[in-house]
């Protein structure tokens, strides 16, 4: 088939455009790798993981604890979110009268729309103190998860809806033929429908939990450290780029991009795993 | 596809050519004045700068950090026409100049509602090397203490290590912050938390409502006013250095960097002007 002039012409446009899209992510990477290059030059890249702990300006450069902080969080809020976003999607698909489900659809939309520093300085103000009665200083993992839910559930909530909108409804007349329940028609049809949908979802809300800096760096605590419990203050990856960024020169700041690096190559991790998982189910 | 790669070469080659067209300076009596140093002071320095170039169309004023031992041996070698040094000079570098353009105090805080009234250096010492832990050891409550520190490369942390004597792997802190203003708000909503904040902020806060105290140091009330007559121990001068004695528009710069033209630029930055 031979494509019109026109068509020609779009083709060219269209495959400028992918290619200026790949060509981005790609020099973004070799930015990192260049910014980091002074401080990968001289030492040695297992020093980040045992070194005795992250003083860059002493010269201890141990990302490791900011690494299992990032997953820890971002671990916490997406098993938070994805049971919470499913149900709320479930509600107002399914159950909600259409009136409610309409008007709980927009303000789902509102929450989504909520800017992360918000959620950091509420979480600051308001919820922080409130975990610091429970057990001090209450800047912590667990107010970092809490927050982190509260700002992908929309994503999660959405997403699945859309996903759950999505499933054809001769599949909807058949399972009313066979006279399945409401939650019969859940379980056995829709959900495994929209499966892959979800999932997209769910990896779209990880992401985004990943990235979120300004909320984490208000509520986490920012101290490095493992974390032995919900209650110990932590630093996320991107909080230790945003938190020193600005006064770091020489070393410290090239290890500050190699942080980039690693949240960069967890990213790669996870795009990677959801791209693996959605192959193996491919069959729904 | 090939003619695309040249198409879109072309593009790049056209606007950076066109980009470096409109950048070049057309006027060739342009002067560039070079400060280098403190990364305390250059922020500062940066906004100076750049009123002083709204003043000055015919001057460029480049801003480069690099720690104020750097800024003393620019000045010194001449690589800088002036250095940035957030310390006063030591006694062998008396064979420069130094102008300060400011004072930078920093104080410890308490939430308002903690019953300490005051404590002393070594009490201090201890809490943030972990070895007081509770305040009711120092007077206070039957609390854990939270101990709130800054996060690494703050010219304010740098000014309380070194001060106390500590070094930051010493340090045992249970929340990490950035700006002052966190600070502040991690000690507002924490009754048991001890943080310390520049000066200025501190007492501007407290002066609105914000329930935190300052806390006095050797028996020194924590003030503007303490930082600005130099008697508040944990302070330090910002300075600018010249090797020689100014002229043009170095001489200039400085005359404008220590006018009262830029007190509202010294408070926008936390740091107190110097008193005239």
């Amino acid at each position: 088939m031979s494509l019109s002039r026109a068509d020609r012409q779009l083709a060219v446009l269209l495959r400028g455009c992918a290619l200026l899209a790949a060509a981005l992510v790609l020099l973004i990477l070799l930015f990192l790798l260049k910014e980091s290059w002074p401080v990968l030059q001289h030492i040695a890249l297992i020093r980040f993981v045992t070194d005795a702990s992250w003083h860059p300006v002493e010269g201890l450069y141990k990302l490791t604890p900011m690494l299992s902080a990032t997953c820890y969080s971002t671990l916490g809020a997406v098993l938070l979110a994805t049971p919470l976003g499913i149900a709320s999607a479930l509600f107002s698909r399914y159950y909600a009268p259409s009136l409610l489900a309409g008007c709980y659809r927009r303000l789902i939309e509102l929450l989504a729309g909520i800017p992360s520093v918000v959620c950091g300085f509420w979480g600051l103000t308001t919820l922080a103190p409130l975990i610091g009665h429970l057990h001090p200083p209450g800047v912590s993992l667990l107010t970092g998860i809490l927050v982190l839910t509260l700002m992908i559930l929309p994503t999660v909530a959405l997403t699945a809806d859309s996903a759950l909108a999505a499933v054809p409804a001769a599949y909807l007349r058949g399972a009313a033929a066979l006279g399945l329940s409401r939650w019969g028609l859940i379980i056995g049809i829709t959900l495994p429908a929209a499966r892959s949908g979800i999932t997209a979802g769910v990896m779209l809300a990880a992401g985004r939990a990943i990235g979120e800096t300004m909320a984490m760096l208000m509520v986490a605590g920012n101290v490095v450290q493992q974390p032995h419990s919900l209650f110990d203050s932590v630093r996320t990856l991107t909080a230790n780029i945003a938190l020193e960024m600005a006064y770091a020169t020489g070393d410290h700041r090239a290890a500050l991009f190699v942080s980039g690096l690693a949240l960069m190559f967890t990213v790669l991790l996870l795009v990677g795993t959801a791209e693996l998982i959605s192959r193996k189910r491919r069959y729904v | 596809m090939k003619k695309l790669g040249i198409v879109v070469a072309l593009i790049v080659l056209i606007g950076a050519v066109w980009g470096f067209w409109r950048t070049k300076p057309n006027d060739a009596k342009i002067e560039k004045l070079v400060l280098t140093g403190s990364s305390t002071i250059a922020p500062l320095a940066a906004e100076i700068g750049k009123r002083f170039e709204s003043l000055h169309s015919n001057v460029r004023v480049d801003v480069q950090t690099g720690g104020s031992s750097r800024g003393v041996s620019d000045a010194r070698a001449g690589l800088a026409d002036i250095g940035m040094a957030s310390r006063a000079l030591k006694d062998d570098e008396k064979d420069l100049l130094g102008f300060t353009v400011a004072l930078d105090g920093i104080s410890v805080i308490l939430n308002k509602a903690n019953p300490v009234q005051s404590l002393n250096k070594q009490q201090i010492i201890d809490i943030y090397t972990g070895k007081i832990i509770n305040w009711k050891e120092v007077g206070g409550n039957d609390a854990p203490i939270t101990v709130v520190n800054k996060a690494e490369g703050r010219s304010t942390l740098e000014l309380f290590l070194h001060y106390f004597g500590l070094k930051n792997t010493d340090v045992k802190p249970h929340v990490v912050i950035g700006d002052n203003q966190q600070g502040i708000k991690t000690v507002v909503g924490n009754p048991d938390a001890i943080g310390y904040v520049s000066v200025g902020t501190a007492e501007y806060g407290a002066g609105q409502g914000v329930a935190i105290k300052l806390l006095p140091l050797e028996g020194i009330a924590a003030s503007v006013e303490n930082v600005r007559n130099r008697s508040f121990p944990l302070s330090r001068p910002l300075n600018l250095v010249t090797r020689t004695e100014p002229v043009g528009i170095v001489k200039d710069f400085i005359e404008f960097a220590s006018s009262t033209q830029i007190n509202d630029l010294i408070e926008a930055q936390y740091f107190v002007p110097v008193a005239r």
